[in-house]
């Protein structure tokens, strides 16, 4: 796990250099947002061309998954001020699953959680740094397919919740319409647009008229 | 990308982040004990950040710029969540789907 974030971590840190971000930008994003995914939306709508007010703000709807997530797993961190400041950060898509896996055993799970959420941070913002560096010297990092490893990674991370129909029907609904509108508007808009999926959660008209009682 | 929009980027972030534990422990306290959220705005909540996920997986996955992207990075995009499928690593979905794109470039497919 720490390789891949890694990885992925030095992929973010290379694009970012190569999409025109000055050398700190790619750290400070790391150091103070820490999401991996909306760190490469943000980066990628304004390598793209697009603005960065819906760069922002879509990177920010990305983002708002967390608050489900601290509500699930908000008591896993500990309940002290501090816990609850400092471990809100490294609130991550990783650290959760890895500590509702673990649910059962409070202890484990909170040990599970800092563990994962700290040596993630550690990782990610080194391989953010060696990524900065090296983008400068490689220049192009499609050469070697880093671009095609952060989708790879998104899509090992959700695979388990599209195992529910109602989820897959919704996310491939929002993808479809994602896909359509991306020619059309600026980048980042499309994204927030696929929220439409969630059209599919609505309980279906019943044809048949129910029979009276 | 200037410092302001990365300080804005970290602040809501980190404001989504702190609002999950704060609203938790209040509910918790309005209910005496185990609190937990009614079903149907768990599932809205969780699915959104999917469909927002998968949207974000398919537009990065096959387009470019607005345009198709070509076959190297869909196709390299493609082996990784075949792997993922077959229950590999994540390490091994990640190189791999990077190693596939980086491949087929090496040998001239866009």
């Amino acid at each position: 796990m720490a390789g891949a974030i890694a990885v992925i971590g030095v992929s973010f840190g290379a694009i970012a250099v190569a999409g025109g971000l000055d050398w700190w930008m790619p750290s400070a994003l790391s150091l103070l947002v820490f999401a991996g995914g909306s760190q490469f939306m943000v980066v990628g709508v304004v390598a793209a061309g697009g603005g960065l007010v819906a760069a922002v703000a879509g990177a920010l709807l990305l983002n708002a998954r967390h608050l489900p997530f601290g509500l699930a797993v908000g008591d896993i961190m500990g309940r002290g001020f501090l816990a609850r400041a400092v471990g809100s950060h490294l609130l991550i898509d990783e650290s959760v699953a890895f500590a509702m896996a673990q649910k059962n055993d409070p202890r484990r799970a909170r040990a599970v959680f800092w563990f994962l959420g700290t040596m993630a941070f550690a990782v990610w913002n080194v391989g953010t740094v060696v990524g900065a560096a090296a983008g400068q010297v490689i220049g192009d990092p499609d050469a070697f397919g880093l671009d095609a490893a952060f989708p790879a990674g998104l899509l090992a991370l959700v695979l388990p919740a599209l195992k529910n129909p109602r989820t897959r029907n919704a996310a491939l609904l929002g993808a479809a319409v994602a896909l359509a509108a991306t020619p059309f508007l600026p980048a980042g808009v499309p994204v927030l647009l696929a929220l439409v999926g969630l059209a599919a959660l609505l309980p279906t008209p019943k044809k048949k008229v129910e029979v009276p009682a | 990308m200037n410092l302001t929009a990365i300080l804005i980027l970290a602040a809501g972030t980190y404001a989504f982040r702190l609002a999950g534990p704060l609203l938790r422990a209040r509910l918790a306290k309005a209910h005496g004990g185990e609190a937990e959220l009614p079903p149907r705005l768990t599932e809205l909540l969780s699915t959104a950040a999917t469909v927002l996920l998968v949207a974000l997986i398919a537009t990065a996955a096959l387009t470019d710029g607005g345009r198709f992207a070509g076959i190297a990075l869909p196709a390299g995009v493609l082996t990784g969540g075949l792997l993922a499928w077959r229950k590999a690593p994540f390490v091994v979905v990640v190189l791999a789907a990077a190693l596939v794109a980086a491949g087929l470039r090496a040998l001239g497919v866009p």
